[in-house]
């Protein structure tokens, strides 16, 4: 479904990705795994155009989501890491703006949104805007947004960060559901190394911008000769903590939440 | 009629774009009002205090002459600044969730513009209203209907222009920069305030190269009868303007990497 060969973007002198190769089969669910920073989101956004590579080739369901964007985004659907709503509007706006975006037909849609926003637990405050609701329902909101239309890849960077395990469950549940379901091929990055356990069928391990390890996760323990996926990953990855670079955007976000909004 | 659901497809995201912006504008209530502080402060202050002065130069009622320019400025500031809002959209992260949609980016700035466009002007219908109860006479009524084609083209203009300039901008850093060097010499040097028939020469020379110009004229001369202009004069070259600034928008939008 995706392949990605000797896939490089460097900005400026820094290398974010570095010469990646692989692929991700028809109908599976993978975990992209790596410690922060070391290239995972810069590749999501390179497979769903919004960032141009520096070199190298990728298809997206047989498109080159660099030569035929518009092409390209008819086959994904995204749960980008950072927020990505219109607070100014309610939660069912949200869902509605993205059905009618993406061509959702009217009672499909209806009848998704309904059915999404009570997976997430959102049905009864779907008239609420947006800036009145918490992190956890905002990202809950943001996921229900994501799997409103069924795309052949779904990509979902970091989906479930900061939700309680019910939530998680929940949504993993309804992942896994749609993959089986529908053949929709899932794409994820997480920190929480027992999802990528428990829904991967294959993993792929990325540090300081290369591909350090892949396979399934008991190939990879095996590999690294650890019982736990957590442990294989430390092993892989190493102990020491990793800076991430603050950028404008995140500084304006501080810089507007201390102004409590607009 | 594949087309057909083609073109469906394209309206349909032109139209949820549009009304994002609507709703948006209908919500920030306080917005609303505060934006509407300066242009009646501009009719009152200026209107009032200059026109003496104004009527004793045997240049006629000042109020008369301000009203359209002070309609044309409203529109002006709300046209940018809806535009610009972009930048806040690519800082908060909505813009990603529009630009990895399967629809053209042409059509997310067309509808984005529109938007803006139709906020800008009915901005611009409030302060007309509010000149009236200021004091302001139009001279004919029955020209509203074409003093309001040209305040949809000051709107559609600078809406494209703010879009066109948020694309290139990463944060809202450059605004003052916009704000001092774009936005404000664009209303000062337009012939809102002034006439531009007795300025310096070199002043009515920045005038023609600035396209508000067109639309104050176009804008005064059917409210008050008075313009520099004629009436298709003024609508030919805004049309080009707003060609060229729709065209610039969707190049750099077009651009945008997140």
């Amino acid at each position: 479904m995706l392949t990605i060969t000797h896939l490089v973007k460097k900005f400026g002198d820094l290398t974010a990705v570095d010469d990646i190769t692989f692929e991700v089969p028809d109908h599976s669910i993978f975990a992209f795994l790596g410690p922060n920073g070391a290239g995972k989101s810069t590749t999501i956004k390179m497979l769903t155009t919004l960032l141009h590579p520096t070199s190298g080739q990728m298809t997206i369901a047989g498109i080159d989501p660099v030569k035929h964007p518009a092409q390209a985004r008819k086959n994904f659907g995204i749960v980008f890491q950072d927020p990505s709503l219109d607070d100014e509007l309610t939660a069912y706006e949200n869902m509605e703006f993205h059905g009618v975006l993406y061509g959702v037909e009217k009672k499909l849609r209806r009848a998704r949104i309904e059915e999404l926003l009570n997976v997430v637990e959102l049905w009864d405050r779907r008239g609420d805007l947006v800036k009145h609701f918490s992190g956890g329902m905002k990202r809950r909101l943001e996921i229900a947004r994501g799997l409103l239309h069924h795309p052949k890849v779904l990509f979902l960077d970091e989906p479930t960060i900061g939700l309680d395990p019910q939530t998680r469950n929940h949504i993993w549940e309804y992942v896994k559901e749609i993959n089986r379901q529908e053949g929709i091929t899932v794409f994820f990055t997480t920190h929480y190394m027992e999802e990528a356990d428990r829904v991967a069928q294959a993993i792929a391990v990325i540090d300081h911008g290369k591909i350090i390890e892949q396979g399934t996760s008991e190939e990879i323990k095996a590999k690294t000769k650890t019982t736990s996926l957590e442990d294989a990953f430390i092993a892989l990855t190493g102990n020491e903590l990793r800076a991430e670079k603050g950028t404008a955007i995140d500084q304006l976000r501080m810089r507007r939440r201390a102004w409590g909004g607009r | 009629m594949a087309v057909n659901f083609l073109i469906s497809i394209v309206m349909k995201a032109i139209y949820i774009l549009w009304l994002r912006q609507l709703k948006r504008y209908l919500r920030s209530k306080s917005r609303t009002i505060g934006s509407l502080g300066q242009p009646v402060l501009f009719l009152v202050a200026l209107g009032f205090g200059f026109g003496p002065i104004f009527e004793k130069a045997g240049a006629g009622n000042y109020l008369e002459f301000l009203a359209p320019g002070v309609i044309a400025m409203s529109v002006l500031f709300s046209a940018m600044f809806f535009g610009i809002e972009l930048i806040w959209d690519r800082q908060f992260g909505f813009l990603k969730e529009t630009l990895v949609a399967p629809v053209s980016r042409l059509s997310i700035m067309t509808g984005r513009t529109l938007g803006g466009a139709t906020v800008a002007a009915a901005q611009g219908v409030i302060v007309f209203i509010l000149s009236l109860l200021i004091g302001f006479r139009p001279e004919r009524w029955d020209m509203l209907p074409l003093a309001f084609v040209f305040l949809l083209f000051i709107s559609l203009i600078f809406s494209a222009l703010g879009t066109a300039i948020a694309s290139l901008l990463e944060d809202m850093h450059g605004f003052q920069l916009i704000m001092n060097f774009l936005i404000m010499p664009t209303f000062f040097l337009s012939g809102a305030l002034f006439p531009l028939a007795e300025a310096p020469r070199a002043l009515t020379l920045i005038a023609k190269f600035n396209p508000l110009t067109y639309g104050v004229d176009g804008l005064r001369s059917a409210l008050t009868g008075i313009g520099q202009f004629t009436f298709s004069h003024d609508l030919v070259i805004l049309l080009l303007v707003v060609i060229c600034f729709f065209s610039l928008g969707s190049y750099f939008f077009h651009k945008i990497q997140a």
